[in-house]
C-alpha cells in the first residue's frame, strides 16, 4: 500500500491505481465514499470527503470535536439528526457476490431498512442511552433479527446466544433484565451484539468507548475486534483518540474542519505524519512524550526534585471516608490512604471512576472531613477555613460548569481577591491583567462572559482564578479531560511552566495514565478506595508492582510497552 | 467527545412565523395594558350608565362590541373592566411569586428536615385542585376582587415554591458555587452573588407563563360571581351577565370572552418566548 | 414491589390527612368568626337567637379551642361524618354522594374525549413528516389552554343549542345533555395532554436508542410502536392525577354554565352561601379523587417503566 496525502474535495485524485472510473469505488472496496458533503440547514460541515473501506479492514476516522467525523458516520447510515442533509457526493456499498451494489445516497426509507443492520451495523457513542430503558435487553437484541424477518421465537433464542457471545455472564438471565441493571461496559457489549447480530459486512463504531473507563474500554474494543475479525467484517472506527486509532486500525483517515487532511496505513500516518495538522495532533497525544520528552523537554522535568531531599508540603495520613448508602449500608470511598507530596513536585492520583480519587482530593482541600486520618499542609492541619483557602486551590474538571455564567472573566478572577479583601479596586484590576497574561490570555477577554470563550480559554480562566491568591498547593481535578487533545497539550504545557516558574506543588487527579506520565513526578494508584501502589512515575509505569496497576497500564491504548496479551472475560 | 448536535435548528414553514407571532403578541399585550392604564383614551362611552333605547344592539360602527340589556356599550365595559382584571392577575402573581420564592429559597438553601416539611406542604397544596383551593380561600375571606386575587395567588404558591427550590438546588450544587466557596466567599456572598441571580431567571419566566393561567382563574371566579359587585365591569362578570341573553345577543358573552382568550394567548406566547430567551442565556 | 405499593398507599393516606388539615386551617381558622359567617348566610340576614349561636359553637367545637376542635372534626371525618350543611341542614356526606354520580359521568366522558383528542394531536404531530402539518397541529394546544372554559361553554351553547338546536341547553337528562359540557371540559384537558405528550414524544424521538433501533433496520412505524410511544407517554402518566383533579375543578364552571346538578354545582352553591362544612367536605373529596388517581398512575408506572421499582439495589 502506498501512502498518500490527499487534499479535500480533490475528487479526481484517486489513491489506488487502476480505479475503474468516476463514481466507481476502488476495486475490492466494500464502502466507497466520494465527495460527501453534509450540511445542517444552510451551513456545510462536511466538505467533500473521500473514503474507502475494504472488506475485513479496520479504518479509523480521527479528528477533534467539530471535525465532522461523527456527522460523516451518521450520514453513511442515513441517520443524520434533524436538519442534517447530504448535499453532495456519493456513498456506495459494493457488490459482494450475493448482495447487490447499492448507492446509499439515493436510498428511499424502505430500501434503507434492508441495508441497516444487515449490511451495515452501528455501535453508538453513549452506552448509557443507546438502549431503550423500558424494554428488556434480550428483546432489544432480538429486535435486530425480528425486523429482518426472523421469527420472534428463534430471534429470542439467538439473542441469548449473542449475549453469551459478547461476554455477558448468565445470558439467559441478562436477557430478561433491563438496561439500568447492567453496567456501562455490559451495555456497550449488548450494543456491539446488536450491531453484529445479522453479521453485516461493515460495522460503523462511533466513539464506542469514550464514555467508559480505560480497562473496560480495552475489553470492549477487544470484543469488537474479535467479533468482526471472526466474520471478516470491516470496521469504520470513529474516534478522537489517536492512541486507540494507532492500536486498533489498519488505516487512518484524519479529518479537520470537515475535510480529509491525511490518510494511509496507521503506522505511517501516526508514525511519520506528513500533514502539519496530523503532526500537531500526534505531538499532542499525552504520553507519547516518553520518547519525545528529550527533545521537547520542559524545565520542571529537568529539575525534578528529589523526593527524599525536598521537604514535604502535603502529608496525608491514614485517610478514611465513608458514605451512607441508606439502610445501614456504607460505602468506604477512601480506605486508609497515606501519601506525601514534596514541595515543588507533582503527585498524581490515578484510578478509574469510583476509585475514590476525587474524594481524596476533596479531603486534601478540606472540603470534606475525613472519618479518620489527617491531612497536614506544612505541618498544619487543613480545614474548610480561609487560611487553608489561601494556601490550596482547586482547578475543576469541567471548565464549562466551574465559571458562573453571569460573571465576566475579570469578575471570576477577582472573586478570590475580593473575598480575601486583597488590594483596592485598581490593584485588583492590575492583578487580573497580570494573571491573565500569565495564563496566556489576551487582556481583551477580561470583559467577556464564559459563554463567549472556548473550552481551553475557560480552563485558563479557572487556572488564573486558582492562582489569584498565590497558593502553594494546586489540586487539579482532571483538568484536561473535557478538552480536545491539541488544547489539552497546551494547557498541560502551561501547567508545567507555571509550576517551574512559581514553585507550585501539584496534586493531580486523573484517570488518564498517559497524561499522568507526562506531568507527574510521583504517582499513587487508587483502586476501590485503597492506595494499591505509589512511587516515582517511571518506576510505577515501567515496573508495576501491583497487578491492578499492570492492568491499568496495559489498558492505555497504544501504550509503548503494552504487554501483548488479550484476556477475554 | 463529539456529541452530534445540529448547529442550526430545523425551521418548519410555520415555525418561521415564530418571531412575527411574538411581535403580534407583544402588541396585543401592550394594547390591553394601555386599556388598563388609560381606558378613557380608547372609548368615549360610559361603561356604567347605558342608553335604554339602545339596548341589545348588535356590534356595529357605533358600538364595536354591541350593547347589553341596559344599553351600555360592551366595548367600553370591556376596556374599563381591564384595569380591575389585570390588576387582580398581577396581585395574584405577586402573592404566588413572593410567597412561593420565599418557601422555595428557604427549603432549597436550608435542606434537611425544614426542606422535607416545606415540600410535603407543597405536595398537599398541589393535591387540591387549584380552583377548589381558591374557592376555599374565597369562602373564608369573603367576596371581592382583591380577595379573589389573593385566593388565586395562594393556589399557585406551591408551583413557584417547587421551581424556586429546584433552581436553588441546581445552582447550589453547581461547580461554580463550589469554586466561589473555595475562593473564600462567605455564605451570604454566595447566596446573593451566585445563587439568587442564577436561580431567578427560570422563576421569573414561570411568572410570565403562569400569568395566563392566573388571568383565567381570576376571570373564572369573577364569572362565578365572587369578584366585583354588579355595576363595576370586570372581564369574567361581563361574560356571566351575557349568559341570560345568549339566545338573543350572541355578542354579549362572546366578545368580552374573546378578549380574555386573545390576551391569555398573547401572554402565553410572550411568556414562552421569554422563557426560551432565558434558557439560551446560559 | 410490595414495599413500593405500601410506600405509595401510605403516602396517599398522608396527603389526604394533610388536605383535611389544610382545609381546616383555611376554613375554620382564617375567618375571624366562622360561626358568624355561617349564621349570616344560613339565616339570610335576619338576627338570630343566641341559643342557635351556642348550639352551633358546640356542634363545631368552637368552645373547645382549635386543637380540640380539629381533633373532634377529624375524628368525625374518620367515621365518614363530614358534618351538616348550614344552609340545608342535610349531612354533607350525603349531599356529596348524591352529586358525585352525575359529575363522574361528565368527568369520565370529558377524560375520554380529552385523552383521545390530546393523543390524536400529539401522536399525529409526532408521526407526520410534513412540517407544515406538525406546526399547524402544535398551534392547537396553546390555543386550547388560553380559552376560558366558561366562554367555550357559552359559545358551544350558543351554536349547538340556540342556533342549530342539536343539543339541549340545560339539564341532566340523557346522554345528549352530557355532550356539550363534556366537550367544554375536554378542550382544556386535551390541550394539556397534547402539550405534555408532544414534548415527551419529541424527546423520545431524539433519544439515542431510537437511532440504534433505526440502525437495526427497523422502520418508522416499528420504532414508534416499540420504543417512542412507551417512553414518550411516561410524563403524561405522571401528570394524570393533576389532570383529573383539574377536571373536577373545571366542573364548577361547566356545571354552572350548563345548569347541571353535580359536584361542581354543589361547590358553587356552598361557596356562594359560605357553607363552610360543605366546602371542606368537597375539598377533601376532591383531594381524595386526586390522590386515588395519582395512586393508580403511580402503581401503573412500574409496569411502563421498570426503573421505578428496581432502580435501587440492583446493578
Amino acid at each position: 500500500m502506498t501512502f498518500t496525502t490527499r487534499q479535500a474535495a480533490a475528487r479526481d485524485v484517486v489513491p489506488v491505481p487502476g480505479a475503474v472510473g468516476a463514481g466507481e469505488g476502488a476495486p475490492g472496496a466494500l464502502l466507497t465514499v466520494r465527495g460527501l458533503r453534509v450540511a445542517y440547514g444552510g451551513r456545510e460541515v462536511v466538505h467533500g470527503i473521500d473514503l474507502d473501506v475494504r472488506p475485513g479492514e479496520v479504518v479509523a476516522l480521527v479528528g477533534e470535536s467539530g471535525s465532522g467525523k461523527s456527522t460523516t458516520a451518521h450520514a453513511l447510515v442515513g441517520l443524520l439528526p434533524d436538519g442534517g442533509h447530504v448535499t453532495g457526493g456519493e456513498v456506495r456499498l459494493t457488490d459482494t457476490g450475493h448482495e447487490r451494489a447499492v448507492s446509499l445516497t439515493a436510498l428511499l426509507p424502505d430500501a434503507w431498512r434492508r441495508v441497516r443492520g444487515v449490511r451495515i451495523g452501528l455501535v453508538p457513542q453513549d452506552p448509557g442511552a443507546g438502549l431503550d430503558p423500558v424494554v428488556r435487553v434480550g428483546e432489544q437484541v432480538a429486535e435486530a433479527l425480528v425486523v429482518h424477518g426472523t421469527p420472534r421465537r428463534d430471534a429470542r433464542r439467538r439473542a441469548v446466544e449473542i449475549l453469551g457471545a459478547v461476554g455477558l455472564d448468565h445470558p439467559e438471565l441478562r436477557a430478561r433484565q433491563y438496561p439500568h441493571q447492567l453496567s456501562g461496559g455490559m451495555r456497550q457489549r449488548v450494543l456491539v451484539g446488536i450491531a453484529t447480530a445479522c453479521e453485516p459486512r461493515l460495522v460503523i463504531a462511533d466513539e464506542p468507548t469514550s464514555a467508559l473507563d480505560v480497562t473496560v474500554q480495552r475489553r470492549v474494543l477487544d470484543l469488537l475486534a474479535d467479533l468482526t475479525s471472526r466474520t471478516g467484517t470491516a470496521v469504520l472506527l470513529i474516534t478522537h483518540d489517536l492512541a486507540v486509532a494507532a492500536h486498533r486500525a489498519d488505516r487512518v483517515v484524519v479529518l479537520k474542519d470537515g475535510r480529509v487532511v491525511e490518510e494511509g496505513p496507521a503506522r505511517q500516518v501516526l508514525g511519520a505524519p506528513a500533514h502539519p495538522y496530523t503532526r500537531e495532533l500526534v505531538a499532542a497525544v499525552p504520553g507519547r512524550a516518553t520518547s519525545a520528552a528529550a527533545t521537547n523537554s520542559v524545565p520542571s522535568a529537568a529539575v525534578l526534585p528529589d523526593a527524599a531531599a525536598a521537604p514535604a508540603l502535603l502529608e496525608a495520613r491514614g485517610l478514611v471516608k465513608e458514605f451512607r448508602l441508606g439502610r445501614g449500608r456504607r460505602l468506604r470511598a477512601v480506605d486508609d490512604v497515606s501519601f506525601t507530596v514534596p514541595r515543588g513536585s507533582a503527585y498524581a492520583l490515578v484510578g478509574e471512576s469510583g476509585s475514590g480519587k476525587s474524594t481524596t482530593a476533596r479531603l486534601v482541600l478540606g472540603l470534606e472531613r475525613p472519618d479518620a486520618g489527617s491531612v497536614r499542609l506544612d505541618g498544619a492541619p487543613v480545614a474548610d477555613d480561609r487560611a487553608t483557602r489561601r494556601r490550596t486551590q482547586l482547578v475543576h474538571q469541567d471548565p464549562y460548569s466551574s465559571l458562573d455564567p453571569r460573571f465576566t472573566v475579570s469578575a471570576v478572577v477577582q472573586e478570590p481577591l475580593r473575598a480575601h479583601r486583597v488590594g483596592d479596586r485598581a490593584e485588583r484590576r492590575d492583578r487580573v491583567a497580570h494573571l491573565l497574561e500569565q495564563v496566556h490570555l489576551s487582556p481583551d477577554l477580561a470583559g467577556r462572559r464564559p459563554a463567549e470563550l472556548s473550552g481551553g480559554q475557560r480552563q485558563r480562566v479557572a487556572i488564573a482564578r486558582a492562582l489569584a491568591l498565590d497558593p502553594e498547593l494546586l489540586v487539579l481535578d482532571e483538568p484536561t479531560s473535557a478538552l480536545d487533545v491539541s488544547v489539552q497539550a497546551r494547557v498541560l504545557e502551561l501547567l508545567d511552566r507555571l509550576r517551574a516558574e512559581r514553585g507550585l506543588t501539584y496534586l493531580f487527579v486523573s484517570h488518564d495514565l498517559a497524561v499522568v506520565r507526562q506531568v507527574a513526578d510521583h504517582v499513587g494508584v487508587l483502586s476501590a478506595g485503597r492506595l494499591v501502589e505509589t512511587g516515582p512515575v517511571g518506576r510505577v509505569f515501567d515496573h508495576p508492582a501491583h497487578p491492578y496497576t499492570a492492568d491499568l497500564i496495559a489498558a492505555i491504548p497504544g501504550a509503548a510497552r503494552r504487554p501483548d496479551r488479550k484476556d477475554h472475560p | 467527545m463529539t456529541a452530534l448536535r445540529p448547529p442550526v435548528r430545523p425551521a418548519g414553514r410555520l415555525a418561521a412565523l415564530a418571531r412575527p407571532a411574538t411581535l403580534v403578541a407583544a402588541l396585543a399585550v401592550a394594547v390591553v395594558l394601555l386599556w388598563a392604564l388609560a381606558p378613557g383614551l380608547f372609548t368615549g362611552h360610559d361603561p356604567v350608565t347605558g342608553v335604554p333605547a339602545e339596548r341589545l344592539q348588535a356590534p356595529g360602527a357605533a358600538h364595536w362590541f354591541g350593547t347589553d340589556h341596559l344599553g351600555r356599550d360592551l366595548y367600553a365595559r370591556t376596556v374599563h373592566g381591564t384595569s380591575l382584571s389585570v390588576r387582580a392577575a398581577l396581585l395574584a402573581i405577586a402573592v404566588a411569586l413572593v410567597a412561593g420564592s420565599a418557601v422555595g429559597l428557604v427549603a432549597g438553601f436550608t435542606g434537611g428536615p425544614v426542606d422535607e416539611a416545606l415540600m410535603r406542604g407543597t405536595d398537599v397544596l398541589l393535591a387540591i385542585p387549584g380552583l377548589l383551593l381558591s374557592l376555599a380561600v374565597v369562602t373564608a375571606l369573603g367576596f371581592g376582587t382583591v380577595k379573589v386575587a389573593i385566593a388565586v395567588g395562594v393556589a399557585s404558591v406551591a408551583t413557584f415554591a417547587r421551581v424556586m427550590r429546584t433552581q436553588v438546588l441546581r445552582v447550589r450544587h453547581a461547580t461554580y458555587v463550589e469554586a466561589a466557596r473555595l475562593a473564600g466567599a462567605g455564605r451570604a456572598a454566595v447566596l446573593l452573588r451566585h445563587v439568587l441571580p442564577n436561580a431567578a431567571g427560570p422563576v421569573l419566566a414561570l411568572a410570565a407563563v403562569e400569568l395566563g393561567a392566573v388571568i383565567l382563574a381570576v376571570s373564572a371566579l369573577s364569572f362565578l360571581g365572587y369578584g366585583a359587585t354588579p355595576p363595576t365591569p370586570e372581564w369574567g362578570s361581563l361574560v356571566a351577565e351575557g349568559r341570560d341573553y345568549l339566545a338573543v345577543a350572541w355578542w354579549y358573552s362572546t366578545l368580552p370572552g374573546l378578549v380574555v382568550a386573545v390576551f391569555v394567548l398573547a401572554v402565553g406566547v410572550l411568556g414562552r418566548a421569554l422563557a426560551r430567551e432565558g434558557r439560551t442565556d446560559r | 414491589m410490595a414495599a413500593y405499593v405500601l410506600r405509595r398507599v401510605g403516602g396517599a393516606v398522608g396527603v389526604l390527612w394533610a388536605a383535611f388539615t389544610v382545609s381546616y386551617l383555611i376554613l375554620y381558622l382564617l375567618p375571624s368568626d366562622p360561626v358568624a359567617i355561617m349564621l349570616d348566610q344560613g339565616a339570610g340576614g335576619e338576627r338570630v337567637d343566641p341559643a342557635r349561636v351556642a348550639e352551633l359553637r358546640e356542634r363545631y367545637g368552637f368552645d373547645q379551642g382549635p386543637v380540640q376542635q380539629y381533633l373532634t372534626l377529624l375524628g368525625r371525618a374518620l367515621t365518614g361524618d363530614l358534618g351538616t350543611s348550614i344552609s340545608s341542614g342535610a349531612p354533607v356526606a350525603g349531599l356529596i354522594a348524591d352529586a358525585l354520580p352525575q359529575t363522574a359521568q361528565l368527568a369520565g366522558l370529558a377524560l375520554v374525549l380529552g385523552l383521545a383528542g390530546g393523543t390524536a394531536i400529539a401522536g399525529l404531530a409526532s408521526w407526520t413528516r410534513a412540517a407544515w402539518l406538525r406546526d399547524l397541529l402544535l398551534l392547537l394546544p396553546p390555543l386550547g389552554v388560553a380559552v376560558p372554559g366558561f366562554w367555550v361553554g357559552l359559545v358551544l351553547l350558543h351554536l349547538f343549542s340556540f342556533t342549530w338546536f342539536v343539543f339541549p341547553a340545560v339539564g341532566n337528562e340523557g346522554f345528549s345533555a352530557l355532550v356539550l359540557p363534556a366537550v367544554t371540559l375536554a378542550v382544556g384537558l386535551s390541550a394539556v395532554v397534547a402539550q405534555v405528550l408532544a414534548q415527551g414524544l419529541r424527546e423520545a424521538w431524539r433519544a439515542p436508542y431510537v437511532e440504534v433501533a433505526f440502525a437495526k433496520g427497523a422502520g418508522r412505524g416499528r420504532v414508534l410502536a416499540a420504543h417512542v410511544a412507551r417512553n414518550g407517554s411516561l410524563p403524561t402518566v405522571t401528570v394524570l392525577g393533576v389532570l383529573v383533579g383539574n377536571l373536577l375543578g373545571g366542573t364548577v364552571v361547566v356545571e354552572t354554565v350548563f345548569s347541571r346538578q353535580g359536584f361542581g354545582r354543589l361547590v358553587e352553591n356552598a361557596v356562594t352561601t359560605q357553607d363552610i362544612p360543605v366546602v371542606q367536605g368537597l375539598v377533601v373529596v376532591a383531594a381524595a379523587v386526586f390522590v386515588t388517581t395519582s395512586l393508580l398512575a403511580d402503581l401503573a408506572h412500574p409496569l411502563l417503566d421498570p426503573r421505578v421499582t428496581t432502580a435501587r439495589g440492583a446493578r
